[in-house]
């Protein structure tokens, strides 16, 4: 097969490569699928601490004095109620509800960034645009910016000494600005992990001496470099949502388990009037964590069947590391979706047995909350 | 990609040893580096008739699962029951320890119509292109 465009690469691609990481095209990248084992990355991240070159997100920043009144509009979640050096999680919706991304939104004291999905970059970019008054400015800094987490229960420890004091009694979902190895940085308590740790944002030109930085400084805690398999299996155990699978246009936060994260109290925005009738008529499907009783995996597009037919269709499946078994997100048929209710996945002529379970699956992570 | 010299090959990236008429099968390093960690590896009993390149088990990795398939038509007459406790054989081992079944087969002829080592090559690096 040959690529007809030519993929982007991120500013650590050397030392993905130099790794001898398994590189695959994910959202017109080329990134680390894996470097020595998706468990062996994944236990790192659960034990000690991973880091992850995730430099293919998305980062807008966006000006002018109606900025956040606009982000307000735009997104479900409460960003007006964030205190500056706070971020916020949140689907972005199209007036029917349909989620356009979920995204991270950051407040500083004169201007707001978004961190968006690398899928969606261009779409939400474009979608902001659309929206934006004239007031308002949104720039694109996804091409200079690199961004690594450093995630684990040790990440804080191995970081001590290298970003600001300030920022290791960092609360989640807090960020600062300071020097990073040299660098002028942002850090930010936030992940996709579960874990404890940190989001760092720099100029792409600080690469190299950032990332060997933080190799260095990790090997005291047993750091490992995490490619993209175990970044999905982490963020599944703990039942993030993976935009593109989990949700997207056709989805709505109602129906994803999301609701939290819609604050119809926080003033209009879009998709609101769809959400609030969701909200109180109920939905027709609902997202629902799931886990096998077999040794098999559930995996993304399996058909969800009860009772002897199909009720759903599994948005996210993997083998869980932490786990040691088969687990799952989907959308059923509300009927079954409380907790406890068995399931048949249906996997290329075999039926699986699984249970309706809790989410997060894995409730041992060293996350602060 | 170099892959051992005494050993046949299908496209579907298993491998098939002929010893005292019997036919081993695993699956190459090929198809493990792809697959990443096996973490359970579903086979057929002792006894079973299996069809040449019909699937005859299921091979789960942490982040994909394949089919298996056989390279030649007959008999399983050894299933590898090591890999029940440590499917990580499978990674650690492809062409050695990871074995998965072996086959007595129908057709004395057909071990020798599979790929030869220096054709699979091929066949991966097509794929690669």
């Amino acid at each position: 097969m040959q690529p007809t465009v030519a993929l982007k690469r991120t500013p650590f691609y050397e030392f993905h490569r130099q790794l001898g990481a398994k590189l695959v095209e994910f959202a017109g990248f080329e990134m680390p699928l894996r470097y020595t084992g998706d468990q062996r990355e994944h236990l790192a991240v659960r034990n000690a601490a991973g880091l992850f070159d995730i430099s293919h997100m998305g980062e807008f920043r966006v000006r002018g004095r109606q900025a956040g009144a606009f982000l307000q509009r735009m997104v479900t979640n409460d960003v007006l109620g964030a205190e500056v050096g706070q971020a916020v999680y949140s689907p972005m919706c199209r007036p029917d509800g349909g989620i356009v991304d979920d995204l991270i939104v950051y407040r500083f004291a004169d201007h707001w960034m978004v961190v968006v999905n690398a899928s969606t970059t261009a779409k939400d970019f474009a979608w902001l645009k659309e929206h934006v008054p004239a007031e308002v400015s949104i720039d694109d800094d996804s091409d200079d910016t690199a961004l690594l987490a450093v995630q684990g229960p040790r990440a804080a420890e191995m970081l001590r000494g290298h970003i600001p004091d300030a920022a290791l009694a960092l609360g989640t979902y807090r960020f600062l600005e300071g020097r990073l190895f040299g660098a002028p940085a942002i850090v930010s308590r936030t992940g996709y992990t579960g874990e404890d740790g940190f989001e760092l944002y720099f100029d792409r030109a600080h690469a190299a001496p950032v990332w060997e930085g933080l190799m260095a400084a990790g090997g005291a805690v047993g750091l490992e470099p995490v490619g993209l398999g175990a970044r999905d299996t982490l963020r599944l155990e703990m039942g993030y949502m993976l935009y593109g699978n989990d949700i997207d246009d056709t989805t709505t936060p109602i129906e994803a388990g999301l609701g939290w994260t819609v604050k119809f109290d926080a003033g209009d925005f879009l998709g609101r009037d769809a959400l609030l009738a969701q909200k109180q008529h109920g939905t027709l499907r609902k997202l629902v964590g799931f886990a096998l009783e077999g040794r098999r995996v559930p995996r993304h597009d399996m058909v969800i069947e009860a009772e002897g037919r199909p009720v759903g269709v599994v948005t996210s499946g993997s083998f869980s590391p932490s786990l040691k078994q088969g687990i799952g997100m989907g959308y059923v048929e509300p009927a079954y979706a409380r907790l406890g209710t068995p399931l048949e996945i249906a996997a290329n002529g075999a039926r699986l047995d699984a249970k309706v379970v809790k989410r997060p699956f894995w409730t041992h992570g060293s996350r602060r909350s | 990609m170099s892959f051992p010299e005494d050993l046949r090959y299908t496209a579907e990236h298993e491998w098939a040893r002929l010893e005292d008429g019997v036919v081993t099968v695993g699956i190459t390093s090929y198809a493990t580096d792809q697959l990443g960690d096996v973490v359970f590896v579903e086979l057929p009993e002792v006894g079973r008739k299996l069809e040449a390149m019909k699937p005859f088990g299921v091979v789960e990795a942490v982040k994909t699962v394949s089919d298996l398939f056989a390279p030649v038509a007959g008999e399983v007459v050894a299933v590898n029951d090591a890999l029940s406790d440590n499917p990580a054989l499978v990674n650690q081992e492809p062409f050695g320890g990871g074995w998965m079944i072996r086959i007595r087969p129908a057709d004395a002829g057909a071990f020798a119509k599979l790929m030869s080592s220096d054709d699979y090559s091929r066949h991966v690096e097509e794929q690669h292109a």
